[in-house]
């Protein structure tokens, strides 16, 4: 008994720096957003006295609405198309030959030597009426001459995709690392078409991995700023860009804490969801 | 009854090795065969051939008269049970037997009914809802016979079921995989290398060897008769002596010369002639030894010798005596034990004597075999480090 307590009061100090700074710098002023909320705007830019709901009911704007809406669909559409593309990559690195595997992270690695901005912006040139990509597309035919490819919610999609595809790949390709592939054979043995031993058996045995590529994608795609801001245009605009407007633009900062309180609340609640239902179906494990 | 499932010529090459070198062998409907042999002797291979995970270089596989060669797995009538088991970790023991009903697509009532009969079959209706991580060894193994049954294969391919058990859970699993074949009637084609296990179980028995047939036939006729040096040493202990032939008595029995001793007596199954030189294997159990010289008979060899080593093991002891310059293993049954008997010790002078009938003569001789030769041979069915698994 003395050993245990002993061990536990160990544990805690040895947390207790983290959690010092995740009190200090997150923790809290997560509060002070939740906070300023609920107090109304001065003209002068900053935070006036008293409190209200005002900037609650703000919300219900359907403009708001639309952009609310934008932003749950090309989060959701985004982390799909990551988690369909990553499963095959993850599958192959987890079976090919250790020297092509090594080869093949660092290709995945490498693109995070170059700056996420300029990275951002290298897709504003690919996808410019003038760029190459449009122009191939057209010559070939596959899009008419006055087709745009950026400034929409599908060029969003697309370099949000391509920007969290290596978070997504990672985590699939660690759990089918530790896949026993000797379970497919088992499968296909007892009857199963290849599809349904990828299904059945590869699918589940890796599914902590989706679950974590899952909200390694979802998660920073409902709060995206940058992505939509140089590529997305009025089209597709998302509540970062929202509430970056309220700050730079409005000056309203209250008006951008209750918008940020919604982003935090939506992100919270499927992470939520996931750990009770992970609790629910066994005994907790860490989502990675 | 004629082949059931064949293997015509099959070849098969991993880069540079050949892990199964043009293989033909017939299998009985209903029978259990066994593959032994050392790791990587290709035995492995076989079984995967079988079950379609691989794909010949050369050579057809046939099942009960069709050419199964190019069938995936899933198309092949054969179930595996592999040596880790392989039990789908995220389903339950009902769901796990289940498995290869629901992905053919069974109405809902046939699979409850049929799982609840396999469930009943192995004695675990208790644990249906039980995950594999909270299984004991020998309920995996249930589960992973279950589980493949329920396909109604018509051969069952298990690959060292038994290898990942302790002693006591080996020997009760193997009586029940015995009750379990005499019940469901089907083709066994089991591959091991402890030949403990394919003497008990099997009907016949293939011994391979660096991707090939050494010889097949029922475990007497392996252990009794084996045809070549390897088999010989792979099975069982045996004393092997270098010799040649000298003369012949008659038309049965042969003259040898091993090392010095000029006259062994020797059955000449194989119609040695004078001058070839020849292997004599001799299984330890099959020599004499006593402290008093026996009688004399035609056909026996006797042969003064003095203990080296001994090893008592409850109900034989094992001797190690030196004769002529050559070290031969002795097994002694204990029948009786008079306590006023004067126990065979250390440096003792003793006779050990054998019948011409229980030496056979080998001519085969390879370099391999030096290995198995050398190595105390109680340690070649152990289960080894590593190296089989492909």
């Amino acid at each position: 008994m003395k050993r245990e307590s002993r061990q536990k009061v160990q544990e805690i100090l040895v947390s207790w720096p983290s959690l010092f700074w995740l009190c200090l710098f997150f923790i809290i002023p997560t509060l002070f957003v939740f906070a300023i909320a609920l107090k109304p705007a001065n003209p002068y830019g900053g935070i006036g006295p008293g409190w209200t709901l005002d900037n609650l009911r703000a919300l219900a704007n359907s403009n708001y609405l639309t952009v609310a809406w934008r932003t749950v669909w090309i989060s959701v559409f985004s982390a799909a198309i990551c988690l369909v593309l990553s499963t095959p990559i993850g599958y192959y690195l987890a079976r090919v030959s250790a020297r092509w595997k090594g080869f093949f992270l660092m290709l995945i690695i490498v693109p995070f030597w170059t700056n996420f901005l300029v990275r951002i912006f290298a897709w504003k040139v690919l996808l410019h009426p003038e760029g190459a990509i449009k122009k191939a597309l057209a010559l070939v035919g596959l899009i008419g001459p006055q087709t745009s490819l950026l400034y929409n919610s599908g060029a969003v999609v697309l370099v949000t995709v391509y920007a969290f595809l290596p978070f997504t790949i990672l985590p699939i390709y660690a759990a089918a690392e530790k896949f026993d592939f000797q379970l497919l054979e088992a499968a296909r043995d007892l009857g199963a078409k290849p599809f349904q031993a990828f299904s059945r058996v590869f699918l589940p045995g890796i599914r902590r991995g989706l679950l974590t590529a899952l909200l390694f994608v979802f998660i920073p795609a409902l709060g995206s700023y940058v992505i939509p801001d140089i590529v997305g245009g009025p089209g597709g605009e998302m509540i970062g860009n929202k509430i970056a407007q309220r700050v730079f633009v409005d000056r309203n900062l209250p008006l951008a804490s209750a918008l940020s309180v919604v982003l935090i609340l939506s992100v919270l609640a499927p992470l939520l969801a996931v750990l009770v239902l992970q609790r629910k179906r066994e005994k907790p494990e860490s989502l990675i | 009854m004629s082949e059931f499932l064949e293997f015509r010529e099959v070849a098969k090459r991993f880069g540079t090795i050949q892990a199964v070198g043009g293989v033909s062998l017939s299998i009985k409907k209903g029978e259990f065969y066994s593959l032994l042999g050392p790791s990587g002797c290709g035995k492995t291979t076989m079984l995967r051939l079988a079950a379609g995970f691989e794909y010949p270089d050369t050579g057809r596989i046939i099942l009960d008269g069709q050419d199964i060669t190019d069938l995936p797995p899933d198309k092949r009538k054969v179930n595996t049970i592999f040596q880790s088991y392989a039990l789908f970790p995220h389903l339950t023991v009902w769901e796990n037997i289940a498995f290869g009903l629901r992905v053919a697509k069974k109405p809902k009532e046939e699979i409850a009914s049929e799982v609840e009969a396999m469930l009943r079959l192995i004695r675990m209706g208790g644990e249906a809802g039980k995950k594999p991580d909270q299984l004991s060894g020998g309920q995996k193994q249930r589960v992973a016979i279950a589980r493949a049954l329920i396909n109604k294969p018509q051969v069952l391919l298990l690959d060292e079921p038994l290898a990942a058990l302790d002693l006591k859970l080996r020997q009760r699993m193997l009586i029940e995989l015995d009750m379990i074949h005499d019940q469901v009637g089907i083709t066994f084609l089991y591959v091991t290398h402890d030949q403990g296990e394919a003497m008990s179980l099997s009907d016949r028995i293939a011994v391979m060897d660096s991707g090939r047939i050494e010889q097949v036939g029922s475990p007497a006729e392996i252990y009794e008769a084996p045809r070549t040096s390897f088999v010989a040493a792979f099975i069982g202990d045996t004393n092997f002596l270098e010799g040649e032939v000298t003369g012949l008595l008659d038309k049965e029995y042969c003259q040898v010369r091993i090392a010095d001793i000029p006259g062994v007596i020797c059955f000449n199954d194989k119609s040695m002639k004078p001058g070839s030189p020849v292997y004599l294997s001799i299984r330890p159990e099959k020599i004499h030894i006593s402290r008093d010289r026996p009688e004399e008979s035609r056909q026996v060899n006797i042969l003064p010798a003095v203990v080296e080593d001994m090893i008592y093991l409850g109900s034989t002891t094992k001797y190690w005596v030196k004769t002529h310059g050559l070290r031969i293993q002795v097994l002694r049954q204990h029948f009786r034990f008079f306590l006023d008997e004067k126990p065979i010790r250390w440096n003792d002078d003793v006779w050990i004597w054998w019948h011409g009938d229980d030496g056979f003569m080998l001519d085969r001789y390879r370099a391999i075999d030096e290995n198995l030769v050398a190595l105390p041979p109680q340690k070649v069915g152990e289960p080894e480090a590593g190296g089989e698994k492909r």
